[in-house]
Parts: C-alpha cells; structure tokens; sequence
C-alpha cells in the first residue's frame, strides 16, 4: 500500500514538473502541423541561433574533456598540497549563480580590463563573441567530465597502469592505451552530459553574450527573445527543438550507462 | 640476473616500512620473501621493481645501480596480487602489450604470444576477455605478459594471495615447474610459509621492515635464528621454557629418566597425524605424533605420559 502511496506521489510530482511542462510545449509546437513549425526554425535567425549553440556546445565538450580527464586524472592519481581544496573548487560551478559567472567573465575579459585590453588590441574579442560565450557554457558544466570520471578512476585503481609501466610504457602509452580505455564509458556519460547543459545554458550565456540577434544569439537566447516579441509560435519550436536535443542526449547517456555498470 | 639490495630504508609518513634492508638474491633462483602483512615485504619487492624510490640505499641488478632507474628502464616482469589485467583488452592483447610497446614485428608478436599462451595453458583463451577467466586463469594470464618482454627479473606480489586454498596448490606447483622450463631469476612475496617452504629456493624473512633471516627453506626450518623465524615457519609449542616443534617431542608410556610427566587433556585425529594437547608443570603443550605412535600409546585424556625432546636441539 505504502509502496502504491510512493509510487503515485513521485510519479505525480515528476508528471506536473516535468512532463506536463514539455508536453505543453510540444503540444503548442504542433498545434497547426508541422509547416508551421518548419516555417519558423528556418527562418535565418533561428538558424543562426541554432548552428551557433551547436558551435559552442561542441567546443564545450572538447575543452571540458581534455580538462576533465586531466583534473580527474589530477585528484586521483597525485598528491600535493592544495588538492583538497582543488577538488572542492570543482564543484564550484555548480553553486554559483550562472548570472554571476557572466559578470565575473565580463570583470576579467571585458575591454575596461587589462586582459580584456590586452587581447582587443591583438583583435580577440571575448565578451559580447562567441569566445566568452564557450567560456561561459565551460564554466557552468565544468564539474560533468571531472566527476563522472574521476569514481571510475579512483575504483579501477593504479595497478593496470603500473603493470603497464612495469611492461615498458611510457606515461602517454599508458595513458592512451590503458587509463583512457577503462574510463571511455564515464567520459562518454559526461560528454553527453556537457552536451546537454551547454545546449541549455542561458544565464551565464546571456549576460556575456550581448543579445545581439544574428551574432551572438543562441537558441535559448532566441526562445527568450521570440517569446517577448509575441511570436510564440517560433518560440515554441525552437524551444521543442532543444527539448528533443535533450532527450536524444539523455537517451544516448542512458544508453551508455549500463554499459558502463557491467564492467 | 643477481639483485642486491644495500641498506635501503622507506618511510611513509611516520610508517617505517624498510628499515635497513640488504639482500641478495642469487641469479636463476626462486626466492621468497615470507613475512607478516604489513611487515614491508611488499614494499622491498616494489622497491626492486621501481615503483617505490627507497628514501636511501641502492638496488642493483647484476651490479648495475638501477636505483634512479624508472619501472619502464628496469627490465622486469612484475605480476600484481589482484591480476591487474588491462580489462579492454583479450587475453592475446594482454599478453602482446609489452611487445607491442616495443614495437615487435606482428608476426613475431603472434609467434610469441601464441608461444606464451601455450606455455600457460590458456591456448583456447586467446580471445576472451580477463573477464570471462577465473582467478586462476587471470593469473597465469598475467604471468604470461610479465615473461612476453623477457625480462632479467620476474617479481610477484602474493600472486596467490587472491585465489582459494585449491587453486593456490595447484598453481604453485605450477609456478615452480614453470621456473625449473624459464630458469629466471624470480623473487616471489607471500604470507604463507608452507607456500615459501614448498616453491622456494631461498626465503627472505622480512619482519617490521628488517630482515629477519635468509637462507635454504632448510636452513631455515631447522636452524631459525630467532623465535620469530621459528615460530612463523611452522608450529611451535612451549616445552621447559622453551620454543619446540610439536613433532620433536617425544613421548613415553612411562615418566623414567629426563622425561616430564605431563597429563593428557585431548587427542584429536587430523587424519595423518595425531594432536595431543597436555599439561606438564602447569604449563599447557602439545604435541604432534604419527597415527601409529597414537595406537601404540592407545592415549585417553587424564593419561600421565613422559615427554622428551628429539633432536635437533630448540632455540634457547
């Protein structure tokens, strides 16, 4: 009976919060057929914003990567001072408000900062471009790679890697050919995830970003923008275009994991 | 390949783990070093392999200075307790690794490969994965890719320590035949003594990060140079205030001459022998005799029987 009460209730909860929503969402989209919803994503704006998103999404993931497999690499596989305190900054993104994030990028990179100063003159434009944009969407889902990976490296230990040394391999052999195959499914499980949240991201994007329709507008930004103008059809499909990007993400994730938890 | 090792100490933290450690151990030889977990033995053998730094003292190896030499530089083959097989890879893979690091021809990594498999009774097993192998099997798999590269020196951490009681028999008899075919110098860290008595040539007592002593399994057994030696190779019991080994100890039907009496509290029947627990001047004692010394004494608990020892002669 207990179990029934459980069920109906978190069932519910998750129907009203998250299903409802969406399936509104998608109902709006398709409310008069498709053409419509064709129509609006390929007007040039909504295209725009959409390669732009898949632009700085996917340089998310190849920086977040590189730099999750080396931190994680770097909070199980040494010792030094400070490490405590460097594994706790890791989680750091994901308290701070993504707003907040953007005004601190916009501190450090803007033109009135010395940095900022620095790489206009040499014609590097960080905030209100696409640069600060990907820093934007790296900060916020830097933990997703650092810690799905660094569990698994922690569980498979530093004996295969050893043994590896002991065989004659170099510490890159024995990266590429022993470390990185036994994590692939933890660093697939968060590319897929940094994937997902960089294709959602929207606070911190937004503040670094300027708004600027046809340059740096996103597809979140564009939703936004779309839904203050009225024109909530094209809101609606952009906004069901992401939603599905999100559940093809998940779906890939899920699919990885139990790949993942047979080993 | 000979291996000395001179005055090496390691400390983790405030852990003395090797306190002083020199060794020897002979070229072509199967050596064991039998000690207490925790005692530093483990760490002596990952010292020699390169995977610790001693804080001082050098290893050499055929009297070359390997100290400051990476694991990659050292030429050795080392097998790890828990298998550490790559988990990606098959079983031909792992066995390859080595060979392919150095770049071999394919054909004669086969060659090889195929060789080694044979030599470990895993033929058929080339393609699976470590997975689809048993404890056992995993192990023999590891010792293959250690000897792939042949390497001057094969050292092994517990390489039994992880399999049931079976298992372990059968594959150290196996190790030891398998060194008598590869004849290379091989030093072997166990807990185990019966385990270092049966396989080894020579056994390493390593106590509290110190050696305690070294020398032929008999050597050992039979002249043990402290109680610690004796008492971890094989059972002891206390006779007159001293260390003996139950089956040194001989009784008597009768308490005549230089025997004690000493009064029988229980006799168990372990198949071949016979255990007797006794009591003699309030101390308690037992003793190990043979199934037809047990008959002929015809042995009930409260039975006053006299007790002498054999020799050799215990340690004081």
């Amino acid at each position: 009976m207990a179990k029934w009460v459980l069920r109906v209730v978190v069932l519910g909860y998750l129907g009203v919060l998250l299903l409802l929503p969406i399936g509104l969402v998608l109902e709006r989209t398709f409310a008069h057929g498709v053409g419509p919803v064709w129509d609006a994503l390929s007007a040039p704006s909504a295209v725009h914003a959409l390669r732009l998103t898949v632009v700085i999404a996917l340089a998310t993931v190849v920086l977040n990567t590189v730099f999750g497999v080396g931190a994680a690499l770097l909070v199980t596989r040494s010792r030094f001072a400070g490490r405590r305190l460097f594994n706790a900054l890791l989680d750091l993104p994901l308290a701070v408000s993504p707003v907040v994030v953007g005004l601190a990028l916009i501190l450090v990179y803007g033109k009135q900062s010395p940095i900022g100063h620095w790489l206009a003159n040499r014609g590097i434009d960080v905030i209100f471009a696409t640069p600060g944009m990907v820093l934007a969407t790296v900060f916020v889902s830097l933990p997703l790679v650092v810690r799905e990976v660094a569990p698994v490296l922690e569980e498979i230990g530093v004996e295969q890697e050893q043994a590896a040394w002991t065989l004659g391999a170099t510490g890159a052999q024995t990266f590429w050919r022993v470390t990185l195959p036994a994590v692939r499914w933890a660093v697939a499980y968060g590319v897929v995830l940094t994937f997902a949240r960089a294709l959602g991201e929207y606070g911190a994007v937004a503040v670094v970003s300027g708004r600027i329709v046809d340059h740096t507008q996103t597809a979140t930004l564009y939703v936004e923008q779309q839904f203050q103008g009225f024109e909530q059809a094209s809101a609606y499909a952009m906004s069901a275009v992401l939603a599905a990007l999100s559940v093809i993400s998940l779906l890939i994730a899920n699919l990885l994991r139990p790949e993942d938890e047979r080993r | 390949m000979s291996i000395q090792v001179n005055h090496v100490f390691k400390r983790f933290g405030d852990f003395v783990a090797l306190d002083d450690v020199s060794l020897d151990v002979p070229a072509g030889g199967l050596t064991a070093l039998l000690g207490p977990s925790g005692g530093g033995k483990s760490t002596l053998l990952r010292v020699i392999a390169g995977l610790e730094q001693p804080d001082s003292g050098t290893v050499e190896v055929e009297g070359r200075d390997v100290t400051g030499l990476t694991p990659q530089q050292r030429s050795i083959g080392f097998v790890f307790q828990h298998y550490a097989a790559f988990k990606h890879m098959t079983v031909a893979k792992n066995v390859a690794f080595g060979l392919e690091i150095r770049k071999h021809p394919k054909a004669e990594v086969r060659r090889r490969v195929n060789e080694l498999l044979e030599l470990v009774h895993l033929e058929q097993f080339a393609e699976r994965l470590p997975a689809q192998l048993s404890g056992g099997q995993r192990q023999r798999m590891a010792l293959a890719r250690a000897l792939a590269v042949q390497p001057e020196v094969l050292l092994l951490d517990e390489p039994f320590g992880a399999l049931d009681a079976q298992v372990r028999r059968e594959l150290r008899t196996w190790l030891r035949r398998l060194h008598d075919e590869v004849h290379v110098t091989t030093v072997f860290v166990t807990h185990d003594q019966e385990e270092a008595l049966e396989v080894a040539d020579s056994i390493v007592i390593v106590n509290q990060g110190r050696v305690e002593q070294a020398g032929t399994p008999r050597e050992l057994y039979d002249e043990p140079a402290s109680e610690f030696v004796m008492s971890f190779l094989g059972p002891v019991t206390r006779f007159q205030g001293q260390q003996v080994r139950p089956h040194d100890l001989v009784l008597h039907p009768e308490v005549q001459g230089a025997a004690v009496g000493a009064v029988v509290k229980r006799v168990t029947r372990l198949g071949f022998e016979v255990r007797v627990d006794m009591e003699a001047e309030g101390e308690p004692l037992w003793v190990q005799i043979t199934r037809a010394a047990a008959a002929e004494l015809d042995l009930e608990p409260g039975d006053v029987v006299g007790v002498t020892v054999s020799t050799p002669a215990p340690v004081a």
